[in-house]
């Protein structure tokens, strides 16, 4: 096998994965991207969706809301606003939570909770299409 | 002397009172190693955010870069953004960081600045206004908030954003208090805005080894992206380390707080018992005289 890719995942709040893998694809805002080891220099901003990391067969998909990768020589870095493993969520719950997120925008007073309301419809809008796949 | 009962009373009095601050401390210290790890756990992104952005200022050069990155171009108003608890019993914790606060309002004007204070935390608050009340713009209380996560910091970041973008100062700073270890804690002042003082401050250049970057859409709409979420990432580890340092002044004040009541304790006991024999020789010695005299 050829070099292997060190590669960080952060959200504010800890380090999600740090390791060394093989490949890792990344859904940047123009376009989905893979990043293999001794990739060039290259930083993007991220669209709302799910990262697949490479390790030998495995296959390991996050989803990631907000941010952006950092490819150097060092690696791959992935600062994410929010970072959930999809292993870790059933479609189930998603929607449950998709259905109190709409019920909460048709109850919203003022702009601030729509506002509020609306950025989690789409979250998990977005959560649930990358489950489908 | 006081009287057997009133040592009594004073030594029970006492005696609550170290179990209060017994309880206190257990409490901080629980919760000193809950805040200590979410600092701990914020660190990386904040440490990865700023060498990103030490990659991306130093590409960007010139009368086109955002303003948040380079500034006004001028330092005439300064904004403090003053972060202590919202809690006392805490020892010096909110009295350092005040002082820091003042200290550096005292140099700004005496520099011929204009000086604006948004205080987070209501310690913060009240160790201010009574020198610098007109100068206080904005305060935010943090007891509503269970948990210190990215909302709490974005919420303080969406103020400091309009007010710069209305034009209300030119250099931003930060102060609060450094989380050196459990036992000590350091009020700093760091700068925030201009973000490229700021990294120039705390993060080395990288060596890019005439690696030439590309850029996915281009380095303004990242900046535009990023600059934001930099400043809110500043923000939560400030409250983050300040959380942690709380806990930490507050265990260390409360042990010290039970260590003197058990000392006092001890010192009043010594008196009771001195008091209580005092007292049964003088009745013997009555009940003696007594017997002799008949």
């Amino acid at each position: 096998m050829a070099d292997k890719l060190h590669f960080d995942l952060v959200s504010p709040e800890r380090r999600v994965f740090a390791g060394e893998v093989d490949m890792v694809v990344v859904p940047g805002s123009e376009g989905d991207f893979g990043v293999l080891a001794n990739h060039a220099p290259f930083m993007s901003t991220i669209r709302t969706g799910a990262i697949s990391v490479h390790s030998g067969n495995d296959v390991s998909r996050t989803f990631i809301r907000g941010g952006f990768a950092e490819v150097t020589a060092a690696g791959l870095t992935i600062l994410a606003e929010e970072a959930i493993d999809l292993a870790d969520v059933n479609a189930e719950d998603v929607s449950k939570s998709l259905a109190e997120a709409r019920e909460d925008l048709g109850q919203a007073r003022d702009d601030e909770e729509r506002h509020e309301a609306e950025a989690r419809i789409e979250k998990f809008q977005a959560l649930l299409s990358e489950l489908s796949h | 002397m006081a009287s057997l009962k009133e040592l009594k009373n004073r030594i029970n009095s006492v005696e609550s009172t170290k179990k209060i601050t017994k309880a206190m401390q257990m409490v901080a210290a629980a919760k000193l190693r809950k805040a200590q790890e979410a600092a701990e756990a914020a660190r990386p992104y904040a440490e990865r955010m700023a060498a990103v952005m030490a990659n991306l200022s130093s590409a960007m050069e010139g009368p086109d870069a955002p303003r948040l990155l380079v500034g006004t171009g001028k330092d005439d108003v300064h904004l403090l953004v003053v972060a202590t608890a919202d809690r006392g019993l805490c020892g010096g914790f909110n009295t350092n960081i005040a002082r820091l606060a003042r200290e550096r309002v005292a140099a700004l004007v005496g520099a011929g600045k204009t000086v604006k204070i948004l205080t987070v935390g209501k310690k913060g608050y009240e160790a201010l206004k009574r020198l610098h009340k007109d100068k206080i713009v904005d305060t935010v209380e943090l007891k509503d908030v269970k948990s210190i996560d990215g909302s709490t910091a974005a919420m303080i970041g969406d103020k400091i954003r309009t007010l710069f973008e209305a034009g209300e100062f030119d250099v931003c700073e930060v102060v609060s208090s450094e989380f050196v270890s459990v036992i000590s804690q350091k009020p700093r002042a760091q700068t925030l805005i201009p973000a490229r003082d700021a990294i120039d401050e705390t993060v080395e250049r990288p060596d890019l080894k005439g690696a030439i970057y590309s850029y996915e859409p281009d380095e303004e709409s990242i900046l535009e992206v990023l600059l934001p979420r930099y400043v809110d990432t500043v923000i939560l580890s400030a409250l983050l380390e300040n959380a942690a340092g709380e806990m930490g002044a507050k265990m260390a004040a409360m042990d010290s707080a039970t260590r003197n009541a058990g000392e006092l304790i001890d010192k009043l006991n010594l008196e009771y018992n001195r008091s209580r024999q005092a007292k049964i020789t003088k009745e013997l010695i009555e009940i003696i005289s007594g017997a002799e005299a008949v």
